[in-house]
């Protein structure tokens, strides 16, 4: 018998693996028939899945966290069975401002751009009118990633600089016309600022947190019971079009699916550079290649770690500027379910994690860690700044400044 | 009341203010661009936002909304859809929205109704809420305060809050600024 189940998204690379388990029959396989509904905000990505629209969604992880503690609107559980991938995203600046802090040619050192920007965000602050930066929404990776960065740069976000939600699409519109001087989006949107002439990339997220959370699948929690079979099927066919999507022979061939005008409605070519971990960082220049810029399935990536929603509570208190109460860090913690993932692929052999948490950015190098079934290696994990985050001790990582 | 409409259709702008003009002492605004929006919100100062689920600039407006707190307004949005699951989802879900079969001008003044009354019941929520996580902090404060005077002054617990309550009412302060007081002095001062 063949399930229906209909999946929110946005038109972004990293909402690939859905798609491709789709395309490449492996949602069949599992007896699941997918469906998929197109936005272009996460607001209305959100209310399709709350109000029984979609059955699933692709959203960014942060914004899972915040409605189920009920941030912004009345609290709604949500569930995170599956990680759709680590990194991916990128910080591009206006050409302009560009020139004046990174190197041409190449992804630059983040405590050297960040110290660089610290300059011109002070000048430009003397003088009146403030850098301003966009982020997809507030409750984002790109927003939490961009904050860390700047503040461990001596930028305090919240004061020296202006950040603004700019929606993905209209990300190289709004660098364009100057109403933002930099942008933190997933690709293709940085390629294309840069194709258009009006953007440099200068850094990639993965050099900010090497192995960040990046876009969950989320659902609401009644809807994962209620539909757990159909729930573990999905994951199973998503780890395999993972294992085909970092394929090199299928790269191509998938860069065509999704750059299909239901789907990412772009160049097949801008979405080649992002699967291959490449990047054209300014207009007209040679790919440069960045090995982890985008993490779809190696080294357990679609797992919850719970401690990667402990990382993005915390640094929801530290911007929301709320305290870290134990109740909220215990709701959010839950939202993260490990528990799904490992029944749905135990007796695979897919690799499973032996443990649900890990002290996040204490990896420096490869690292073969405990398991359930299978063998994982974990490579370096590392903050820019050095600093670890351990899920035990969240409040002490706010109160040194985490 | 006033009543901005925001959509790039302005036909569909139209139905919307159509199904509003019979709504005594009602201002209609209609923001069809999307330069410039924000600005335009803020001149316009409107009381309640219509637009559509699918409209690409509610991201912008909600931060918008939840960063100038004094200007957040209830949003009301619409979808094109038919389907009383979806209704009632909404409904529980308890977000300043609603679904309605079809844009139809009849529909319109129900859904602002709608939206206004889950705005406010949620800003009272959100309020009761500061004030719960404001007391705890202070309770937070308080204890701290209590366990540093009966480790320095082998008092027992007790005594430490009448302590404290003492101070405060000598010096017309609320209990929770003594409190604080005690234990900055106490970190000042090391362990």
């Amino acid at each position: 018998m063949t399930e229906t189940l209909t999946i929110g998204f946005l038109p972004l690379v990293d909402a690939c693996l859905p798609i491709l388990a789709h395309e490449h029959g492996f949602a069949a396989d599992e007896g699941l028939d997918l469906q998929f509904v197109r936005d272009v905000s996460w607001a209305t990505v959100l209310d399709r899945l709350l109000y029984g629209h979609t059955d699933a969604a692709h959203l960014v992880a942060p914004l899972a966290l915040a409605t189920t503690l009920g941030r912004g609107r009345p609290a709604q559980k949500l569930a995170v069975p599956f990680v759709l991938g680590l990194n991916g995203n990128a910080v591009t600046l206006s050409s302009e401002l560009a020139t004046r802090i990174a190197e041409p040619g190449a992804l630059g050192d983040p405590r050297k751009v960040g110290e660089a920007l610290a300059k011109v965000a002070k000048a430009r602050g003397e003088a009146g009118r403030r850098l301003r930066f966009g982020v997809v929404h507030r409750y984002s990776s790109h927003n939490y990633m961009l904050r860390y960065w700047l503040s461990a740069c001596g930028i305090r976000p919240d004061e020296d600089v202006e950040i603004v939600t700019v929606a993905p699409p209209f990300t190289a519109d709004a660098l364009a016309g100057g109403e933002i001087d930099g942008a933190c989006v997933g690709e293709p949107w940085n390629s294309i600022a840069v194709d258009r002439g009006v953007g440099v990339i200068v850094l990639a997220t993965a050099q900010i947190w090497r192995r960040g959370v990046e876009k969950v699948l989320a659902m609401r929690e009644p809807v994962l019971d209620e539909r757990r079979d159909a729930t573990e099927a999905l994951i199973r066919a998503m780890r395999k079009a993972g294992k085909h999507f970092v394929d090199p022979a299928n790269w191509a061939e998938n860069a065509r699916i999704l750059a299909r005008p239901e789907y990412c409605d772009a160049d097949a070519e801008v979405i080649g550079r992002a699967i291959s971990d490449k990047l054209v960082l300014s207009k007209g220049s040679a790919p440069i290649h960045y090995g982890d810029f985008m993490f779809q399935h190696s080294e357990a990536a679609n797992f919850p770690w719970v401690s990667q929603a402990m990382w993005l509570y915390s640094q929801m208190s530290r911007w929301d500027h709320l305290p870290y109460t134990a109740a909220d860090a215990l709701a959010a913690a839950g939202v993260f379910r490990p528990d799904v993932y490992r029944s749905a692929l135990i007796g695979t052999g897919d690799p499973l994690p032996g443990a649900s948490s890990k002290v996040e950015g204490s990896v420096a190098g490869p690292l073969a860690v405990g398991t359930q079934q299978g063998d994982i290696t974990l490579s370096a994990n590392t903050f820019f700044d050095g600093k670890v985050f351990d899920p035990d001790r969240v409040e002490a990582y706010l109160a040194e400044g985490g | 009341m006033r009543i901005a409409i925001v959509d790039e259709s302005a036909m569909r702008a139209s139905i919307m203010e159509d199904g509003l003009a019979d709504l005594p002492g009602c201002e209609i605004f209609v923001v069809s661009q999307r330069n410039g929006l924000l600005a335009r919100i803020a001149e316009i100062e409107p009381d309640v936002v219509l637009m559509d689920l699918g409209n690409p600039s509610r991201d912008v407006l909600e931060e918008y909304f939840a960063v100038s707190r004094a200007l957040a307004k209830p949003i009301a949005m619409f979808v094109d859809e038919s389907d009383d699951d979806a209704i009632a989802a909404s409904i529980d879900a308890g977000v300043s929205a609603y679904v309605v079969d079809g844009l139809a001008a009849g529909r319109i003044r129900p859904l602002v109704d709608v939206a206004i009354k889950r705005f406010n019941a949620f800003a009272r929520l959100q309020t009761d809420l500061d004030e719960a996580r404001g007391k705890l902090a202070e309770r937070d404060t308080i204890d701290k305060a209590k366990r540093i005077l009966m480790n320095t002054k082998g008092v027992t617990e007790p005594e430490a809050y009448a302590e404290l309550r003492r101070k405060a009412m000598s010096s017309s302060r609320k209990i929770v600024h003594i409190a604080e007081a005690v234990v900055t002095a106490h970190e000042l001062m090391g362990d």
